[in-house]
């Protein structure tokens, strides 16, 4: 299942940066399938994208916000929040294990081997609610200049997709942009490389700690209509969950947790007892079995 | 039952809630002005804005 779920990461990476022409055009996407969203991170601004970054629309839309009610169109992001929250509502947090390229990066770096493997503190998960709330809604609304303009936070400051995917190779394209590298870009580069670093030593590192998306989606996890579903009478509380869970989780103790990513590794590979089972809007969809097993 | 049939429900609410965000999106044309953004290169997101 895990190398299913790999060749579907892979799969989705290639489709939505499936633009081949880029080195010939040196020049991003520009066809009308850019309308479509990227439902994982993926920068709109990364040559090979044909889709748009929700992340980064809702910011461009919201720093705008005053200048569009001004000349009567009144974009505020509904489209955005609209299909991510179709998205969330559906599946959860399912794209960050299945169709995020980024995470997907971050899993294949945590296969390199290091010395020791990091588990990530609690307190750190909570700072992709503060980017979610202040870097992509509250700062890019509120924080205008003189023209009443605001900036889009998270892009600008943080988004480590963005330097990789877009800044690297629109710098190799676009010699004229080299000139404009400053404090900016290196501090950019800091995110970036902290963040790759650190997934070598505790999986997904930036989808535990800074992801905004993820943020959102795992809001969606106890509601959505697909959910990994806990057979209390079959769990023997040994722990194996746990053990196989990239985010670190222990399902049994936190069902459908705003952490889970639905890699499904706990049902797959964790649980030898069928404790868990995969629902779709609370029926069925993997097969249960009738064995009853006894708590340690 | 009841209980099943209430959060089968439940997970609907949002799921309507957003739909009909997304509805007033295209109503309004915001998609037109997404591609718009999605057309440009955006220097923040490289780190050079």
């Amino acid at each position: 299942m895990e190398t299913v779920r790999k060749l579907i990461q892979t799969f989705f990476t290639f489709l939505t940066n499936g633009y081949v022409l880029f080195p010939w055009t040196k020049n991003i996407y520009q066809g009308s399938f850019k309308i479509v969203c990227s439902p994982g991170l993926n920068c709109y601004s990364c040559p090979a994208s044909i889709t748009y970054c929700p992340l980064g629309s809702i910011q461009q839309l919201l720093l705008g916000i005053r200048f569009s009610f001004e000349t009567g169109s009144y974009f505020f992001g509904s489209y955005v929040f609209g299909t991510i929250g179709i998205i969330g509502s559906l599946t959860g947090r399912l794209t960050c294990g299945w169709l995020c390229p980024f995470g997907l990066l971050q899993e294949l770096l945590y296969k390199i081997p290091s010395w020791r493997k990091f588990r990530t503190a609690k307190p750190l998960r909570y700072i992709k609610y503060f980017m979610l709330v202040f870097l992509v809604i509250v700062f890019p609304l509120v924080l205008t200049d003189q023209w009443g303009m605001g900036k889009p936070w998270f892009c600008k400051f943080v988004c480590p997709a963005g330097t990789l995917e877009a800044g690297f190779p629109m710098l190799a394209l676009q010699p004229d942009l080299r000139a404009t590298v400053g404090l900016l870009f290196y501090n950019k580069l800091f995110w970036l490389f902290l963040f790759l670093i650190w997934s070598v030593f505790s999986c997904r590192f930036f989808c535990k700690t800074a992801c905004p998306l993820g943020a959102f989606y795992g809001l969606f996890n106890k509601i959505s209509f697909l959910q990994l579903h806990l057979n209390e009478e079959n769990c023997t509380d040994c722990g194996a969950c746990f053990q196989v869970c990239p985010m670190e989780i222990q399902f049994n103790k936190n069902v459908n947790s705003p952490e889970c990513i639905l890699c499904m590794r706990c049902l797959h590979e964790g649980c030898k007892f069928d404790a868990i089972s995969l629902r779709g809007a609370g029926l069925p969809l993997s097969p249960i079995s009738s064995k009853k097993y006894i708590r340690k | 039952m009841l209980k099943k049939n209430k959060q089968i429900f439940y997970r609907f609410i949002p799921l309507t809630i957003f739909l009909i965000l997304f509805m007033i999106g295209i109503a309004v044309n915001e998609p037109q002005r997404v591609l718009e953004q999605a057309w440009n290169i955006c220097l923040d997101c490289i780190g050079i804005g």
